[in-house]
């Protein structure tokens, strides 16, 4: 397949090489740039970025095989990253990954026939006080999960209502202010 | 007044003031004085380096888990030569149980913001990179619009506070590899290439980005500078453990009632930290052990806790490190021999596979930690685990390996019943 940048993206890729002194150092922003469009950067897309970039294809495609978090194949329209490292694990991160490989009837590493999840798992996501947790396409993150909250979570990812940014209450807040 | 007991302690990273994270409000609560007072008040601080002295005083140990004191490391920079120069942050942030640096992005913005200005200003410095985990993509948000606000505020870009210094602040985002936490595997990320750790010397103060001088600085370390200008060094060494002084976010997760981020000055006793501050154990279990700094800090036992603070000294007594200060707590239910196997797995996933002890040691560990959990393995099998972690620790170009072999290890010799219950016994023990 053939893909393109629109306007607003090469005006974002003009504005990310500002900020380096060479070209080669926005591999990764302009990856991110593509995989927001795109969805993912698979091999077509590695090789837009690469020629809008005038950088090798070699160069583009090992850069955006080293990291994670770029989709190198079509994904579900949600992809459902469940923490299960260490704090995760402690606090039940394998039951919740277990849940939804059921309720999806998929494994991890699979995407639904639909086409609407993916489902991972993944390493520590920085959310370990918040344990279980997951993270949705790269972006918000749902914390404290049980059951019932993640086939909350499925029910409004269906309908297409976005997960809400979860404001991590400052547990200091309860202990402000000594007289 | 004292900031020294942790109970009536008034935190000053993470102060509970409603949007802190807006400019307006940052600067009413006395936000960027400490910048102006660094580029404006020539009596107080003469030259840079006056600055770099002040922190140095103050003994900021790095919160990205080495703890080298920050001022020294600032003076390690060599004499400006009038080429780029670069001050590289370090919000990558994904040892696992660590999750302190996001609160700075989410609550108080700009406090490390004005910190790194401050950094830039003391080194000479003329490009900030801030690289962030790309998981934090909604916290890598709110820094690039804290960014943003600054300039607009004339606190970042050219001639700050209408002095004649000048700086530029980048944020750059990750895309998922632990290894880019590590600091000159950032800064190959910074410059658009896989993540591989470089080898040195030569350091990042000589060459850094793009072969030039560069220092790098966690968040958290950056965002104590403005309160050590404003207050002087010599109230931010009072606070809390003598030599580990400050304020300190400690991240608290696992088998407690509150788990969470909580700020309280350094070297507070660990049990105090499970009971009262984090709630005590979860459904009145009693507590087994403790990581006290992140994964690749060795475990304790619960009796091995007494007396013991949250600082480097009374923690490498006791047998540890203090790591991120992000505390994993586990109850008596807890299975140590499937905790040791994830803690395994992960070292492995994220091992960059340029060194073999840590590229062939991380997946050893693992398969023979698998066999383990499942009920294949043999008493021997411990004693050649712990032979893997001796030929990986200190070998390699940087210290991921370190982190993999510390936790198999102690983990091992701190509860070897644990492990032996669960082996078949060796019939041809190892000699
Ligand atoms: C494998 C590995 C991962 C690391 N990850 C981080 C990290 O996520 N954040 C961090 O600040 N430091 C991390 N460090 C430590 C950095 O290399 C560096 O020491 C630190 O950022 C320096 O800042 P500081 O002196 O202010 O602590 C890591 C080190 C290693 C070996
Ligand atoms: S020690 Fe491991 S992570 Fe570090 S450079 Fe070597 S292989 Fe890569
Ligand atoms: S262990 Fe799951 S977020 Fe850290």
């Amino acid at each position: 397949m053939t893909y393109e940048f629109t306007k607003e993206d090469l005006d974002r890729i003009e504005s990310i090489k500002k900020e380096y002194p060479e070209v080669k150092a926005t591999t990764l922003q302009v990856l991110w740039v593509a995989q927001d469009r795109f969805g993912h950067v698979d091999a077509d897309v590695q090789r837009l970025v690469a020629a809008t970039l005038e950088l090798p294809e070699a160069h583009v495609h090992g850069v955006a095989s080293f990291y994670t978090q770029y989709y190198k194949q079509k994904m579900g329209k949600h992809v459902l990253d469940v923490c299960t490292c260490l704090s995760c694990q402690l606090c039940g991160g394998y039951d919740i990954l277990n849940h939804l490989e059921k309720k999806l009837g998929i494994k991890a590493g699979e995407t639904t026939k639909d086409g609407m999840f993916s489902l991972q798992q993944v390493e520590c996501l920085g959310a370990c006080g918040y344990a279980p947790m997951l993270q949705v396409t790269n972006g918000e993150f749902v914390n404290h999960l049980t059951e019932e909250k993640v086939d909350h979570l499925l029910d409004k990812l269906r309908n297409g209502e976005d997960p809400e940014h979860e404001m991590m209450e400052m547990p200091l807040r309860k202990q402000k202010e000594n007289p | 007044m004292s900031q020294s007991d942790w109970r009536t302690y008034k935190p000053v990273l993470i102060p509970p003031v409603d949007n802190l994270h807006e400019i307006e409000v940052y600067r009413k609560q006395g936000g960027y004085e400490a910048l102006k007072s660094v580029l404006t008040d020539k009596k107080r601080w003469a030259d840079p380096k006056s600055v770099v002295d002040e922190v140095k005083a103050a003994n900021i140990r790095g919160r990205g888990g080495a703890g080298f004191n920050a001022g020294l490391k600032w003076s390690f920079m060599p004499p400006a030569d009038g080429g780029p120069r670069y001050l590289a942050c370090n919000g990558d942030e994904s040892e696992p149980g660590t999750f302190k640096d996001r609160k700075i992005f989410e609550y108080n913005p700009h406090l490390f913001i004005e910190g790194a200005v401050i950094a830039a200003y003391a080194m000479e410095i003329t490009t900030i990179y801030v690289y962030i985990r790309g998981e934090y993509r909604p916290f890598i948000e709110m820094m690039r619009k804290a960014v943003q606000d600054a300039y607009k505020n004339g606190m970042l870009g050219k001639n700050i506070l209408k002095s004649n210094f000048s700086v530029d602040m980048v944020v750059a985002s990750g895309a998922g590899a632990y290894i880019c936490g590590e600091e000159t595997s950032m800064l190959e990320s910074i410059e658009g290439k896989r993540g591989y750790p470089r080898v040195k010397p030569p350091f990042p103060a000589q060459k850094g980005l793009w072969g030039r001088p560069t220092t790098i600085n966690n968040i958290e370390t950056l965002s104590c500078v403005p309160l050590v200008i404003r207050n002087g060094a010599d109230w931010f060494s009072s606070i809390g453990a003598k030599n580990h002084p400050g304020p300190l976010l400690y991240g608290i997760s696992g088998h407690v009632n509150r788990p969470g981020v909580y700020e309280l000055p350094s070297g507070v006793p660990v049990l105090e930290l499970i009971e009262e501050v984090a709630g005590g154990m979860r459904n009145g279990k009693k507590l087994k052990a403790i990581i006290p700094g992140g994964s690749s800090t060795p475990i304790l036992r619960a009796d091995q806790l007494d007396g013991v603070t949250m600082d480097s000294d009374s923690l490498r007594t006791a047998g540890s490190m203090l790591g991120t200060s992000g505390m994993v707590v586990m109850d008596e239910d807890t299975d140590i021999v499937e905790v040791l196997w994830r803690i395994s797995h992960f070292y492995h996933h994220e091992s960059c596979g340029q060194c073999t002890p840590c590229r062939d040691g991380t997946g050893w560990l693992e398969k023979i930690l698998l066999k383990i959990r499942n009920g294949d393995g043999e008493t021997r099998d411990l004693d050649l685990l712990l032979d893997v972690t001796t030929q990986m620790e200190g070998r390699t170009i940087c210290a991921l390996a370190d982190a993999a072999a510390w936790p198999v290890r102690y983990t091992i010799t701190r509860f070897r019943d644990e492990f032996e219950a669960r082996c078949k016994k060796s019939v041809h023990a190892l000699v």
